[in-house]
């Protein structure tokens, strides 16, 4: 009788973790629900191709355009991954390769530190030395494509660096002292070997790391300039689809606040198809 | 660590207990018909009113200790939008009233003008009209155009919606429209530290928050100053509009009567604001109409 007792406590609790496990997706699945909502009548009213290919984004007089903030975000993502990526996967080879222990308790709670900077302060240390530099001695007006890599390149270092360690620290040993014993350096051993063998838990870094740059709005808005042309060098300002949504939802009613929400639907999709990639490559690995 | 645990739930508990009846006292819009007993209201809407109507109601509030307003920000959109929903008991707004939104009461507080401003190493001092035009519209796009060195002229905007964007549209495009490689930046003070740090820049900016970082220049010859603004002789100027939806009453009316007051003008006024007195010239009672029936 006692065993039944205790069996139908442990139903019940399992019962209720699971109720919690499930809200935290079924949150995920309103928070879809709204934005599509919301934001697809938009794009039916304007067109799909209209809404999408066009440049012209006057929401008050009545233009939907996302084209040039759909390329401002592929570029700032691509230019954050420039900067983070080698960055990163050069600190992660070192902190598990290289690295003595006492150095590496050092750095990487250093590096978690980096994670934990709120946003706005790397936007703010942005426009007051970044911008300048970049203004003084490169030309144009500072707030650009370029100052936005390198800060978005700084902040998407942790999770750059996480996951890449993480990838390479599970390259069993073994693999490594069959390189060294055949005379391979540390650093051979490194770029033929466990880089070969941690592959996929890289790409999903970097991958992970573009999701992140993607995302971020605050530090954006305060140092990419916002302004809605294409950018054409790396040194022109842009507006991506984050600051979009940021920059204007305060003052938006009606179409305008639905162009900001189908805003929001590209701006799900370009996350999604990141972690989907992430994800078969993460998956990838563990089939290995 | 369970014992941790328990303790901080017990104190965010107790936080939520204490918090949760202080925020429903704020949200309720009060009537606050009894003089002594405590009322709050929610003043919401333009960031350019923002920094004013804080001032005001922080000196409002340590002479009537019962009342509470708070201030928020969001937009002058957003203040028309509180207002016309009774999420704010005031809206505020910076820009005129559209045509399908004059179905709020409106109150001109004060009147605020817009300074076009450069970098104070910039020697420009004066544009016409429509050279301005022609900055904005990314038609004349380098300094040496304007006698100036040879360098681009970083164009700064306010966002889509914003109410100083719109008056300044309203005020100096006409019908032309603002170029769409101009940077938009996102309020005053941002667009003051720009053109504060960037010799090239050129922007915009509600009068009353210009200070020594930047440089007001002329337009059409007439420097921006609340004399000129009076006699209307520098036309860049928009009113600072209080919204309600019903009939000010309350606190509501209180706060405004102590707004329109001689005591709340002149603190507009050392802000760097336009008394609304001084140019409406109309009585309080006119004020509170409604706008559908000032017009007929």
């Amino acid at each position: 009788m006692a065993a039944t007792a205790i069996q139908r406590k442990e139903k019940l609790i399992e019962r209720i973790f699971l109720l919690i496990a499930f809200s935290s997706i079924f949150s995920l699945f309103i928070i879809a629900l709204f934005i599509f909502a919301e934001g697809l009548p938009l794009i039916w009213k304007v067109g799909l191709k209209d809404f999408l290919l066009s440049t012209r984004w006057a929401p008050t007089k009545g233009h939907f355009g996302i084209f040039a903030m759909i390329v401002s975000s592929f570029w700032v993502t691509i230019g954050a991954l420039l900067f983070g990526g080698p960055l990163g996967l050069m600190c992660s080879f070192f902190l598990v390769e290289f690295a003595s222990d006492r150095l590496r308790a050092f750095i990487k709670p250093a590096l978690e530190l980096l994670a934990g900077i709120p946003s706005v302060v790397y936007g703010f240390l942005g426009v007051v030395y970044l911008v300048p530099l970049v203004r003084d001695y490169l030309g144009g007006p500072g707030l650009s494509l370029l100052t936005a890599s390198i800060i978005l390149g700084i902040m998407i270092l942790p999770t750059v660096i996480s996951i890449s360690v993480d990838a390479l620290v599970a390259v069993p040993d073994s693999y490594r002292e069959a390189a060294f014993s055949l005379g391979a350096t540390r650093w051979q051993t490194t770029y033929m070997v466990t880089v070969h063998a941690a592959r996929s838990g890289i790409i999903t870094s970097l991958v992970l790391g573009m999701g992140r740059a993607v995302g971020e709005t605050m530090a954006v808005i305060m140092i990419a300039g916002n302004a809605l042309k294409i950018p054409l060098s790396p040194l022109d300002p842009l507006r991506t689809l984050t600051s979009n949504i940021a920059l204007e939802m305060g003052y938006a009613s009606g179409m305008h606040r639905q162009a900001l929400f189908a805003t929001g639907i590209v701006l799900f999709f370009f996350v999604m198809a990141l972690n989907t990639i992430a994800t078969v490559y993460a998956r990838r690995k563990r089939i290995k | 660590m369970s014992k941790l645990f328990s303790r901080l739930s017990r104190a965010i508990l107790l936080s939520l207990l204490v918090a949760l009846p202080l925020a429903c006292n704020n949200s309720s819009p009060s009537n606050g018909k009894k003089k002594q007993a405590s009322a709050s209201i929610i003043i919401a809407g333009s960031t350019s009113v923002q920094p004013f109507a804080e001032k005001l109601a922080e000196i409002y509030m340590v002479k009537n200790p019962w009342a509470i307003i708070n201030v928020q920000g969001g937009g002058s959109t957003a203040g028309v939008r509180a207002a016309q929903t009774g999420i704010a008991n005031i809206g505020t707004s910076s820009r005129n009233l559209h045509p399908e939104e004059k179905n709020l009461y409106e109150i001109p507080i004060a009147y605020d003008g817009i300074a076009v401003i450069v970098n104070p190493g910039n020697p420009m001092k004066n544009l016409s009209t429509e050279t301005l035009r022609k900055i904005y519209a990314g038609k004349i796009l380098n300094w040496k155009k304007l006698g100036g060195v040879d360098h681009r002229i970083t164009t700064i905007t306010r966002e889509e919606g914003s109410g100083t964007r719109g008056a300044f549209e309203e005020l100096a495009m006409e019908k032309t429209e603002i170029d769409q490689g101009c940077i938009v930046e996102d309020s005053n003070g941002s667009v003051r530290e720009l053109v504060g740090t960037d010799p090239y820049a050129i922007g915009y900016m509600s009068f009353g928050l210009v200070n020594a970082q930047v440089k007001a220049i002329a337009l059409d010859n007439i420097m921006p100053s609340i004399e000129a603004m009076k006699k209307k002789r520098y036309r860049f100027f928009r009113p600072f509009l209080f919204l309600t939806r019903k009939k000010p009453a309350g606190l509501v009316l209180k706060f405004i009567q102590f707004v329109l007051s001689r005591e709340g003008q002149d603190i507009l006024v050392k802000e760097g604001l336009i008394p609304s007195a001084i140019i409406q010239g109309e009585k309080l009672k006119w004020l509170l109409q409604p706008s559908r029936e000032k017009k007929s």
